[in-house]
């Protein structure tokens, strides 16, 4: 199980670009935060999950 | 005849306290995005006694922008760093206020806020706001900076907040209300969404770092 923005998913062994389409995210813009660190754009593709992990999704909306 | 800088620093010293106006005097804010949330963020941070701000934004002032931003009828088709600049010196007249009318990109963004420890992130476009946020965290990760998501419309104030997201990225608003789903950006909501980004960066400041 990860914990994605406080709740639990079976989503190991997934991508970030992966964890974010299952999640509705895809095509979005978002910032990622895993583990503490900020995932960087470029390594969405590689960056894998596993089980224990806790990832935050900060989605970006207009307005300003 | 406005004031000597003594008298204006020990006004604020007795309304903030000695120790906190003096992290305040000493501290440098950066404001993205000179808008609905970057303009109102900078009269905060500059009725604060902000020491220094740097105001960054490539537009001009627009009649479309008075219903919430800080500017004013006459100003309309100045570079929004000059007329807020001007406005700020009234409010703070020894506030360090520097400027740089330019449009932030991945490009220019490490030289531009190399010297500014706290940074607002105050654009209007979503994918803008993840661009700097972006570069900021993944090039200048020593950076404290707070941005803005869901501000738009007329919903309850309640909903907007403040949320720590990592040690050093902090996000205001309700996370949802998009202005380009044609919800209108209305002065009440976003100056509060404003005011929650002003109040976090002078907690950071004062050294208080829970949201």
């Amino acid at each position: 199980m990860i914990t994605i923005n406080g709740k639990e998913y079976e989503l190991s062994g997934k991508t970030v670009t992966e964890v974010l389409e299952a999640l509705g995210y895809g095509g979005q813009h978002v910032a990622v935060e895993l583990n503490e660190s900020i995932v960087p754009r470029a390594e969405y593709d590689k960056t894998v999950v596993y089980s224990g992990d806790h990832m935050e999704v900060v989605r970006f909306v207009g307005g300003g | 005849m406005i004031p000597s800088r003594e008298e204006m620093y020990r006004a604020l010293e007795e309304r903030h306290g000695k120790e906190l106006q003096k992290k305040l005097s000493e501290a440098a804010v950066a404001v993205c995005g000179l808008g609905g949330l970057g303009s109102n963020i900078a009269v905060s941070l500059a009725r604060a006694g902000v020491g220094e701000l740097l105001l960054i934004d490539f537009d001009t002032v627009d009649i479309s922008n008075l219903n919430r931003q800080q500017y004013f009828p006459e100003q309309l088709g100045l570079p929004k760093t000059e007329a807020l600049s001007e406005t700020l010196r009234k409010i703070a007249p020894y506030c360090n206020i520097r400027s740089a009318q330019v449009k932030l990109n991945e490009e220019n963004a490490p030289e531009l806020l190399a010297d500014v420890p706290f940074i607002c992130e105050a654009f209007d476009r979503a994918d803008q706001k993840e661009m700097l946020v972006g570069c900021i965290l993944e090039k200048m990760p020593e950076k404290y900076l707070v941005a803005a998501s869901g501000m738009a419309g007329i919903g309850s104030a309640n909903t907007i907040r403040t949320r720590r997201i990592t040690d050093r990225l902090y996000i205001c608003g309700d996370g949802e209300s998009d202005s380009a789903a044609g919800l209108g950006l209305v002065s009440a909501r976003v100056m509060v969404c404003a005011a929650h980004q002003a109040n976090m960066i002078i907690r950071l400041i004062a050294g208080e770092f829970t949201a």
